[in-house]
């Protein structure tokens, strides 16, 4: 029995990381930005909260200071796609292989050493239930930490009116200009978070996952969130699902491959990504939601002329 | 990536001071991961620095990290050609055809390719390491130690090199126990340590007691520490990462054949070969034996000693294929033919070998 609650864990450590990212990403890409840097300013927030945790013995210092490394890292990002207005692909892109080249400088003189982890929440009593108390009451802070940003996340983006301005100026952000909102200010402040959730999840790697820094150990999982983000239509309950679904193939393949069962193990690596899109496409069929949900200027630069 | 910019940088500006520094030897080396791996490639830049540091003045090196596996490895080989390389280290078995490929258009640069069979140019010259050899000792390790008889295997892909390693630990194991079996994860990958820390969990979560590894990274080594079992460490000695959890591990030396290979290209004396060279020369080392019993620390230093004289091999007969199936008889020893190009398991891997 321990061993199923084991499992749980082990997906709901591989799908964190994910959720957390692919969160931010979508607060972005719903104010009309396309930021392909994910995996760069997660793999900043990795070795920057490594450090930072290693140096000063506080690993709760690391997970702040990943957070706002990868925050700060998608400024310089947010400059050159809204102030010069570049292109937000090339842009983005190379902010993923800058973030990787720095971070394997920064990081160079803290390869080889063990990590500090973030320590458990442990509730008494409760995190001694049988079967979910661990799962439920005995994890990592980040854990519980990504589950609430989902609903802050929806509950932001369509219950409030700073949300709606938010998904408006996405949709279209000349008609947004016209009415007075300021489209630059509130897409700075949207990479900001999105930078700000891929460095946690970036913390959450060398903090929690795994207690090490080794070069480009996000391992192209920014490109897995971003891709969440579109599967799942722009809508955080889907991200959410998706980044469990992810989790739990993936782990799940390990297990039957561990079993013996005899399936060629490259069909079941590719299980997790071939499961995540056939479901996330399925809950997609309806064309015209989906229409709806996308962000209508995604990718387009917004050069006021006034 | 930066740095590996500042190293093109540093090779073109050295290329337009070639005729100043005409005299020295330039050694190159292509790493397929970071150098921050803490694995394969720190190890092999590890080599590098000791030819910096035995030849001096002699030599220069540069390097390239993280090349990608074909065509890309072609595009960084013939730069390095070109910038007056006078030796090119090419130190991931799927730089192959590519090594060739660029060897064919510059005759006068040496090129060196780790883990390959081809020699299809006269200036092109194969090695690799029989890392095999320890892992029967660690299977011999894992038996000893292992209260349920099962060991966990974290392996990266299926060629020859992984499985020989997984079949030489096999029989390490079974020298001990006959019955011992082992579980075999493929992680698909040389170099995710999410991915291999969730290969470790899932095999402890099915109740084995050693993990052993053959992908880059010390994940599993701390997974192992955290759920309190053993685990041996690969290509570098990952003892930091589990003080009571490291029985011993594999370690790359490769620095002292790279020495040799730089000085005769300084000497002129290089020529084309294909060395496998193990614990004899030096090239595989075992990290201490630590973590376990005397007696089977005793056990361990003795199969080394007999490796290392070559006294013994680890793929002596009688040995049996998984399908039951006869492959040494006993006494007998496999060709390196068929070890290079191994494609089945011996019997009691329990696994299914993806072909």
């Amino acid at each position: 029995m321990d061993m199923f609650q084991n499992i749980l864990i082990t997906i709901a450590t591989a799908a964190t990381p994910l959720l957390i990212a692919a969160l931010g990403e979508l607060v972005v890409e719903r104010s009309g930005v396309l930021n392909l840097g994910v995996e760069g300013m997660m793999v900043m927030g990795a070795v920057t909260g490594f450090a930072v945790a290693l140096s000063t013995g506080n690993p709760w210092l690391g997970m702040l200071a990943g957070t706002i490394v990868g925050a700060l890292f998608s400024q310089l990002f947010a400059f050159l796609v809204l102030t010069i207005a570049t292109n937000q692909v090339a842009t983005g892109l190379s902010l993923t292989l800058l973030g990787l080249g720095l971070s394997g400088m920064i990081g160079e003189s803290f390869v080889g050493q063990p990590g500090i982890k973030l320590p458990n929440i442990d509730i008494p009593v409760l995190s001694d239930l049988p079967l979910v108390g661990k799962l439920l009451f005995g994890q990592d802070p980040i854990f519980y930490m990504a589950l609430a940003l989902v609903f802050a996340v929806w509950w932001f983006l369509f219950r409030t009116r700073a949300g709606l301005t938010l998904r408006a100026l996405g949709d279209n952000h000349d008609s947004a200009h016209a009415l007075g909102i300021k489209v630059l200010r509130i897409r700075y402040l949207a990479v900001a978070f999105g930078g700000a959730c891929a460095g946690l999840a970036g913390a959450h790697l060398t903090l929690v996952y795994t207690t090490q820094w080794i070069e480009n150990m996000t391992a192209g999982r920014g490109w897995i969130a971003l891709a969440l983000v579109v599967f799942a239509s722009w809508r955080p309950a889907r991200v959410l699902a998706g980044a469990y679904l992810f989790g739990a193939v993936s782990i799940g393949q390990l297990h039957a491959q561990a079993l013996g069962f005899g399936i060629p193990s490259q069909l079941l690596s590719s299980l997790p990504y071939l499961a995540t899109i056939a479901v996330l496409v399925i809950i997609s069929q309806n064309r015209r939601l989906t229409l709806i949900n996308t962000p209508a200027s995604l990718g387009r630069p917004f050069v006021p002329d006034r | 990536m930066k740095k590996l910019l500042m190293t093109l940088a540093a090779a073109a500006s050295m290329a337009a001071l070639a005729s100043a520094a005409e005299a020295k030897t330039k050694a190159c080396f292509i790493y397929v991961g970071p150098i921050g791996d803490f694995g394969w490639s720190y190890q092999h830049d590890q080599g590098r620095l000791a030819v910096e540091k035995a030849l001096g003045d002699a030599v220069e090196t540069a390097f390239l990290e993280s090349v990608p596996e074909g065509p890309d490895a072609e595009r960084a080989l013939e730069r390095f050609a070109r910038d007056g390389c006078n030796i090119i280290f090419t130190t991931s078995f799927g730089y192959m055809d590519q090594t060739n490929a660029v060897a064919a258009k510059f005759p006068d640069v040496k090129f060196e390719h780790a883990t390959g069979y081809k020699r299809e140019h006269a200036n092109v010259a194969t090695y690799n390491s029989r890392f095999h050899e320890g892992r029967y000792i660690q299977g011999q390790i894992a038996a000893k130690l292992s209260k349920v008889g099962v060991a966990g295997y974290i392996a990266s892909f299926p060629i020859p090199e992984v499985v020989m390693g997984i079949n030489a630990f096999t029989l390490g194991a079974q020298s001990v126990n006959p019955d011992f079996k082992l579980k075999v994860v493929w992680a698909n990958t040389w170099f995710d340590p999410g991915k291999e820390a969730d290969a470790a969990k899932a095999l402890i979560d099915q109740g084995v007691d050693i993990i052993t590894q053959h992908t880059d990274s010390t994940a599993p080594m701390q997974v192992a520490a955290e759920r309190k079992i053993k685990a041996f460490g690969q290509a570098s000695d990952m003892i930091n990462f589990g003080k009571e959890t490291q029985l011993t591990a594999i370690v790359d030396d490769w620095g002292p054949y790279y020495i040799e290979r730089v000085k005769a290209v300084v000497d002129g004396s290089w020529k084309q070969h294909d060395v496998w060279a193990g614990m004899k020369e030096g090239h595989v080392v075992m990290a201490p034996y630590t973590n376990m019993p005397e007696d089977v620390a005793k056990l361990a230093t003795e199969t080394q000693a007999k490796i290392t004289s070559g006294e013994f091999d680890p793929f002596t007969g009688p040995v049996k294929k998984q399908d039951g199936s006869d492959w040494l008889k006993a006494g007998e020893k496999a060709d390196a033919g068929t070890l290079l190009g191994m494609n089945f398991y011996v019997m009691g891997v329990n696994d299914k070998l993806p072909q």
